[in-house]
This record gives C-alpha cells, structure tokens and sequence, in this order.
C-alpha cells in the first residue's frame, strides 16, 4: 500500500531522526509548519543515543569553552522545566583527586561564576557523604547543577510533541538522494527499508540534521562540509554505583564523568579521532575499556568490581572550520549552515555541532532561519511549553494510577512520565511483566507499539526499557517479540529474524566486556534461545 | 591488560544471571499471586532501589524467610538476605501490636509462664480466638503451642550439679520454645546426653535468637539479644571449652548465618563450635560408635526437612542419626515448606498462604500409618500437629523413646 504521505508537498522536509530533528519537527510543527521527518534508523539511532546522558550544568567547559558553558546553563534550565520526566536533578561533584592540581579548583569556580553556573565549594568530608562512592582520598570538592537525561525518551517526547502538532516521521526511510531544480533543492529521494522501495517527496526547505552523516548526505548537492569524527567510548555498569554525576576537577581528559542514568551508572568517554569512513564501525577495543576501567577506578574505586553490562561508542559530529583550508580546527558550538548563502543553493540548510544539550537551541536557530525563508512570522514556543510526559508531577500521575503494582507503578511513571496514565488497563494481563530487570509490561510494551512509532525490538528497547537490564533480552526478548506478532507489526517469521537480530545487537556490546558474570549470563541466554528454543542466528 | 582482576562484587546480587530457579522453589511465589517471587524481590528489585528508595514494593512482606531461593540458587546469590535487608531498611509500615507480642517470645513467656494452665486454656476458647482475631488479626484457625508451668531453665536447675561428673561437656542453647512450651524435649536432650557421657550445662545468660524478632522488623532488640547471646557462646566456647548445641534449627541457623548477615554481628570466632544436637550426635556416634541401650520399641517415623535445615544443609544428620537407631522405620518426606515460617503462619493475612503451602505435605503425611512426624523445628511441629492428626518429635526425643 502506498504510504499517503509520499504525495503531500511539505514546508519542511528534516533529514535525521536525532535529539535535532526531532527538536526541528517539534519547533516547526508547533510554528504551524508542514513537516516531515525522515530518519535511515529509529530515532535517537546516532550521536542522540550515544553519549552519557549527562545534562550538563555547563562546568566541563567553563574553562575551556565559555560560550558552550553559558549555551548549557541556559538550557539546563530551560530543560529541567520542559523535559522534568526525562531528567533527574541529581547535581554535580567536580572533585579533585590527589594526583591533580588542587589549584585548578579555583580557575575553575572562577570561570563557573562568570558562565552564571552556580557552585559551591565543600569539605571533602561533605562531599563523601553526599556521595559515598566518591575516592575517599579526594583533596576538594564542588558541587554543580549537572544531572542526568534520558536521550531516547527526550526524542521520543519531541517526536510525540511533533505529532500531535501534525508532523510526519518516518523511520527506516534513508535518503537516498537531494532533487535538485537549477539552484534549489525541492525535495528528496527516498528508500524505505521496510517496504524496500524508493519514493520522491517534495517541500520547500530541506533541513539536514544527519549529524556525522550530514557531511554524506551534503554530497548529494555537490556540498562540501567536513566533519572530523572523534568516536567515544563509554562503559555501562549493572547498577547505580552513584547517585550524583562525578567529574574530574581538571582539564577534560579520558574517563573523567560518571553518571548515574536510570538503573544504571555510565563512565566515558575516550577521545580518538577516526577516518570517515568507519563512523559506522563503532566497535569498542580493549584498548578503550582498559583505559575507562582504569581512569574510573581513580574516581569510584567499587568500579574495580562492579559488574559491566555494556561497552558503545558513539561519533561527535564535530564540524571542520569553514575558514581553515587545513580541515583540523574544529568550530566551537553550534554551525548553522544557509547554503544559499554558502554554497548559492536554495532550499538547504545545514545544522550540526552542538550537543545533545543544546538539540532545543539548535532546533529553534534552525526553524528561525526556515521561517525567514518561507516568511512567515511565528515565535519559538519551545522553551515555554512542557514536553508530553512532562505536564504533570510524578505524584499527581501516581494518584491516578495508584492501583498498579508499585514497582511497575514507579517504573512506568519514571520512563513516560503524565503518559503513563495511557498504558494501564490494569488487568493481570496487562500487568504481567515483560521485562523482569526494568519492570516494563505487558501494558506498557502495548502502550508503545500503539503510540511510538514502534517498528522493531531495538525501536521497542529505546521506548521502554525492554532488554537494557542486566539479563540484556535473556528474557524479556521473546516475550516483546511475540506481542509484537500478535499485535500485527510483523509475521512469525520476520519476528525470528528481529529477535535474533536483537540478540546480536545486544552480544556487540557485551563483546568487549565479556567476562565474569556477564559472560555467564551471555552463556546461559544462548542456551536458551539456540539450544532449547532453536532459534537460528542471522545469515548477516 | 588487567581488566577488572578482582571482579568479585560486594554487591552480591549482580551474580544473579535470571535463570529464575529461585522462583520455581518459592513456596509462597506459588501460593500467593502478590508476592513478586524472590528473583523480582531480590536482585531485580535491589536494583530498583538503588536507583530510589520509592521502588521498594511493601509485597516483600510476604516473603517467609524460608531461604529456599538461596539453596536453589546457583549463582550463590544471598536471594533470602537481601529481601530481608531490603524490608529492614525500606519498609515503611510500623510493626504492629499483634506483633511486638507474637516476636518477643522470651516476654511473652516469663509472663505466661506462671499462669500457664489458665492461659493454655484460655487461649483455646472459640469466643478468645474470635476476639484475637478481630482485635490483634492473629488468625482464629491457627492453635497455640501450650505454655509450661515450670520453665526448662528451673528444672534444670536440680540437674546442674549432677552434670559436672561427666567428662565431656556441652553449652546448651535451649531456646525459647523448649524453655517455656516444652522442657520435655530439653529433658530428652539431658538423658540422650547422659547416655553417651556427655554433661549439659546452659550458657551464663541466654536471651531468644531473634528470628521472630527480625522477621517482625525489631531490628534493635534482635541486635540487643545477639549481642547477649555471642557474649555466652563465647564465653562457653572459647574460656570454658564448651561448643555449644542446640535442638531449634532455626535458632541455630539465626546465630550462625542471620547474626553476621543481617545483623551485622560478627560471629567468625566461635561459628564452626555452634551447631545442632543431631549433627553433634552423628559426629560422636560415628566417631566412637553407637554403644548406647535401647528398648525394643518399634517406631515407624516420617522426617520432614524444615527450611533452614535445607539452607544449613544439616538435615543429613538428623536423617542419618535416626537411621543409626535400631527399631526405628524412617520414611523421608520430600523437602518442602510446612508453611508456618514461624510466626508467619499466625497472622490473618497470611493464614490461607500458609496452609495452601503446606498441604500437599500434610496429604503425604496423612497418607501413611507413621507413629511420628520427626522434625527439628518447632514451629513445622506446630504446624503438622495442627494441620495433620500425627504427633511431631524432635529426632533427640525420638532417641530418648528409644533409650532403655
């Protein structure tokens, strides 16, 4: 069946389905604009879901980069209100261990003050106590409004935001090519993964927010933007080894963050600059886990032994200097790019740098500069108006569902926030659970095939949870799977060929850290599924 | 490289690997749909809670303490600690009336024990029930073990100093139930020991285990009297060369593992000299022989594995001590939970579990023409009496029948 959409004329057409995009799609739908989104993945697939999920207070650059430090500040507040469901207030340590500098700390407060990010300088003593994980040897202490962010929910949140203003997402759809008329991009070609067929679609401003991949997608027109691809590597650790986000107090280096992200604790990242043509390959090597074991212990001596679930990488879209014809300076910030202006082609634009912090920021720049173009006058309401799952206090979503299961209850009103009122019939059935680890059920996996834009397992995992605890798909994969059978989404088997397909997704990123525990885990979940339920492992 | 050389976690429930055993042997996860199973209760939930506090699930309360989960576990995961951890430190309901007086067994039976014919009679009254019921919610169905007019400890008095002739000599820890319930099975002890030369003192001072106490959330007073009780042990054990025995398992397994775990008291020193009667027995009789007398009487028993036997992995001795016996038939019921779980099985809320859980037990038990159920535990022979028409010994007492 021909999808409705392909035939429309839009006002916008935004490639990329990240932090940015989705932020793009909010800002514009929300202007009144006819938007489409289009995304080779699943949302939140690139540098959006790759990263620590740390809610800067702005801190880690004040040093360094003033102008990132000021953008962050901003936008944590502004964050904190819109997106409260997908954030947790943890605060910030930046604590100095006694093979650094003790003297930084004051350059460093120095430079807070003047980025207007609040600090206060405690007593180690303090500071242990509000964080007990902390290295007990630490010489100083500061404490910041850092937090932490969920970056798939905060996607999926502006994508609900985009679609109840009207806009269009389309997932598995990869741009293929930039249709061109004389001196103006019109619209874009475009291949759907799932239904293997290519499709024109047609609007007035093209917007690429590719991140790492804009650079490919920018070859289409003939444009030239160069990125320089530095891949990060972060651990996942099986539980919450803290409960407040761990800084070095020194110059950004290696391994130097630790924050506590839902059940889990992350440490990252390593810093190594990669040809462009891997930023795909985003394997982790023991060189990369030996130094982020290493560097963490320094920080929180229980990582020594604390279980590691995980290891990912993920690519800064860091953007090449227009003006530096050695292509090694990196611009700091934000790079909004007119190609009229640029390149003399109409109809394009270019957003990309930035950080997950500043996605809102970056998607109001962008959607301002779309607006000027198609002239229109409408004001960015974006930093004023609360995200879906955001509109209501945990306790007053507790109330109205206060029937369900306590632990199911927290869980689901932690993931979805005022939605979460939508997932609960609350019969047994849909109260069973689904996955064990993170108290997802059956009600909430229902809940998201119906109104997330659900189209396979991986999708499903960003949504809710399912398959990111410790027993990584052991259990709760099948289960998933076959409500996704029998709710229509696929056949018995192309839901063979996703769950395995799954299970390898998980065991990538077991790999690098498979030993121990994990490692036995990892055993006894291919047990289970290759030698008792016989399922085959992917051709691919 | 030297990846994580020492990955052995304090955080002992990341060894759980979800292979979801420990809810299969679960008694109550199959009994009572509420409880979330040991698997979810534990490690899954402890992960929960590290995040924030308010995932605790007050569910946890029905867990029995039975620590079947951690016997079952093969990732030797303290499944059973961690539930009761996560109550101690999480659960925000208060304990209650019904029990503070259903957990401070050594109170309540100093104050019964004077009045004890008048207060086993009164509490077997249908109209004393009801009221019990409604008023403190301690179920009407369940009966009472009877109070003793005279405790065990004041009759042992009289025998002290006929003790000292022996050359060998033990520190018995008699508990609560033999002190104030049952002295028999104290006296029984006294004469089996005699027999096979050994003397029997108490410890200086001996205070209740506790394990009522901790289940019922009394944390302060179980450290109180732990504290009371590894004063004597050591004393006994470590100045006056004494081990110390005891016929309650659940009091010897709280001393020996709930004591370090959950109440953070060290006990290293003097553990492998605190031990059960019957291992004692086993041990002496396969060490010396069994020479002891005994009648003809012929027995037929059935030995029923109480839960933490299972976790002490000590019911072997009790089986294997009874085998030992000429004249004595032994049948071995397969382990399972008897339901009470200590005081669990009073409360009302829990009296329909307790007896699901226990059933397919007591049909076994029904089934066969045993003179005798034999158990360590006093709380499964209060609940086979009740729940069966056979008559439970503890194996000492067995033994004593048998002695000529």
């Amino acid at each position: 069946m021909q999808n409705p959409e392909y035939s429309k004329t839009f006002d916008v057409i935004i490639i990329g389905g990240g932090a940015t995009g989705a932020g793009i799609a909010r800002d514009c739908s929300r202007r009144g604009l006819k938007a489409i989104l289009l995304e080779r993945k699943d949302i939140a697939t690139g540098a959006t879901g790759r990263n620590h999920g740390l809610l800067h207070s702005g801190a880690r650059y004040a040093v360094t980069d003033k102008e990132s430090a000021e953008e962050c500040i901003t936008e944590n507040k502004i964050l904190k209100n819109i997106a409260s469901h997908c954030i947790e207030k943890t605060d910030g340590l930046f604590v100095t261990l006694p093979e650094d500098d003790l003297s930084y700390q004051a350059r460093f407060v120095k430079a807070c003050n003047e980025a207007e990010i609040e600090t206060e300088i405690i007593d180690p003593e303090e500071a242990i106590l509000l964080e007990p994980s902390v290295h007990p040897d630490i010489t100083g202490a500061v404490r910041v409004p850092d937090g932490s962010i969920d970056p798939f929910r905060l996607t999926v949140s502006n994508i609900l935001d985009a679609t109840e203003h009207g806009a269009v997402i389309l997932t598995y759809h990869e741009v293929t090519g930039l249709i061109q008329e004389q001196a103006r991009v019109t619209g874009v070609k475009v291949y759907d993964h799932q239904t293997k067929e290519n499709h024109s679609i047609y609007g007035s401003v093209i917007v690429n927010a590719g991140g790492i991949w804009g650079q490919h997608i920018s070859t289409f027109a003939g444009i030239t933007i160069n990125m320089l691809p530095a891949k990060g590597a972060l651990l996942i650790f099986g539980h919450r080894v803290n409960n407040m986000v761990l800084n070095r107090c020194r110059k950004p280096a290696d391994a130097d963050i630790l924050v506590p992200g839902d059940t889990i604790s992350l440490i990252g990242t390593t810093s190594s600059n990669i040809p462009y043509d891997q930023i795909d390959n985003m394997m982790v090597t023991p060189q990369e886990v030996d130094v982020l074991i290493r560097e963490g212990e320094k920080l929180v001596p229980s990582l020594a032994y604390t279980r590691i679930l995980r290891a990912y990488a993920g690519v800064r879209p860091l953007v090449a200097a227009d003006n530096d014809p050695t292509g090694r300076n990196v611009s700091r910030g934000i790079v909004l790019l007119d190609h009229a202006e640029r390149d003399g082609l109409e109809g394009y634009i270019t957003i990309t740098g930035g950080k997950l912090m500043t996605y809102r920021l970056m998607a109001e720049w962008a959607t301002d500069l779309i607006c000027k173009k198609l002239n229109i006058n409408a004001v960015c309401t974006t930093a004023g108006e609360k995200l879906p799952g955001s509109r209501a206090s945990a306790e007053e979503i507790n109330e109205k569902i206060i029937s369900i299961p306590a632990t199911q209850r927290q869980s689901a009103i932690y993931r979805h926030g005022d939605r979460a009122g939508k997932l609960a019939e609350n019969t047994q059935t849909e109260n069973s659970l689904v996955c064990e680890c993170e108290e997802v059920s059956v009600g909430e996996v229902k809940y998201a095939l119906k109104e997330l834009n659900v189209k396979k397992l991986v999708d499903l995992r960003r949504r809710t949870r399912v398959g990111m605890g410790t027993c990584q798909g052991e259990l709760c994969a099948c289960r998933a799977s076959g409500l996704m059978g029998s709710s229509g989404i696929y056949c018995t088997k192309r839901a063979k060929e996703d769950l395995s397909a799954f299970l390898n997704e998980r065991w990538k990123g077991i790999y690098p850290v498979a030993w121990g525990d994990t490692l036995r885990e990892c055993e006894y979940t291919s047990w289970v599924y290759e030698s008792v339920c016989g399922l085959k492992p992917n051709q691919d | 490289m030297q990846l994580q050389q020492y990955a052995i976690n304090k955080d002992n429930f990341e060894q759980c690997i979800k292979c979801t055993i420990c809810t299969v042997y679960c008694p109550v996860a199959a009994a009572n749909p509420d409880y979330p199973g040991p698997k979810q209760a534990g490690p899954d939930g402890e992960r929960l809670r590290l995040k924030k506090a308010n995932f605790y699930d007050e569910a946890l309360k029905y867990c029995i303490n039975c620590k079947r989960c951690e016997v079952a576990c093969p990732s030797n995961v303290r499944i059973g600690d961690i539930i009761q951890t996560a109550r101690i430190k999480y659960s925000k309901k208060k304990p209650a009336l019904r029990d503070f007086i259903l957990s401070h067994t050594d109170l309540v039976g100093t104050l019964a024990t004077p009045f004890a014919p008048l207060v086993n009679t009164f509490l077997d009254i249908k109209p004393v029930k009801k009221a019990l019921d409604r008023t403190l919610k301690i179920d009407h169905r369940r009966s009472f073990p009877g109070y003793s007019s005279q405790t065990f400890e004041s009759w042992y008095k009289k025998q002290a100093a006929e003790q000292l002739q022996y050359k060998t000599q033990v520190s018995y820890f008699h508990g609560c139930y033999t002190n104030y319930n049952y002295p028999q099975l104290g006296k029984d002890l006294v004469k089996v020991m005699n027999a096979c030369g050994v003397g029997v003192h108490l410890l200086t001072k001996e205070k209740c285990c506790g394990v009522a106490l901790i289940s019922n959330g009394f944390l302060k007073q179980a450290k109180k009297q732990a504290e009371v009780n590894m004063h004597s042990i050591r004393k006994s054990v470590l100045e006056d060369n004494r081990p110390v025995i005891a016929t309650s398992s659940s009091c010897i397994f709280t001393i020996r593992d709930e004591y370090p775990h959950l109440l953070d008291i060290k006990n290293s020193d003097v553990r492998d000299q605190v031990e059960l009667a019957t291992r004692y027995l086993y041990r002496l009789f396969r060490e010396k022989g069994n020479n002891l007398q005994y009648n003809d009487k012929k027995l037929k028993v059935a030995y029923h594995t109480p839960c933490h036997m299972e976790k002490l992995g000590w019911s072997y001795y009790s089986m294997e001590l009874l085998r030992m016996i000429p004249g004595i038939e032994l049948k071995i019921l397969s382990s399972q939970c008897c339901g009470i779980a200590g005081t669990y099985g009073f409360k009302k809320e829990n009296y329909t579990t307790s007896q699901e859980i226990g059933s397919s037990l007591f049909e076994t038990i029904e089934k066969d023409d045993f003179d005798y159920v034999v158990t360590d535990c006093e709380t499964c022979k209060w609940q086979i009496e009740m729940s069966t028409s056979r008559k439970c010994e503890h194996p000492v007492s067995i033994l004593a029948k048998v002695l000529k």
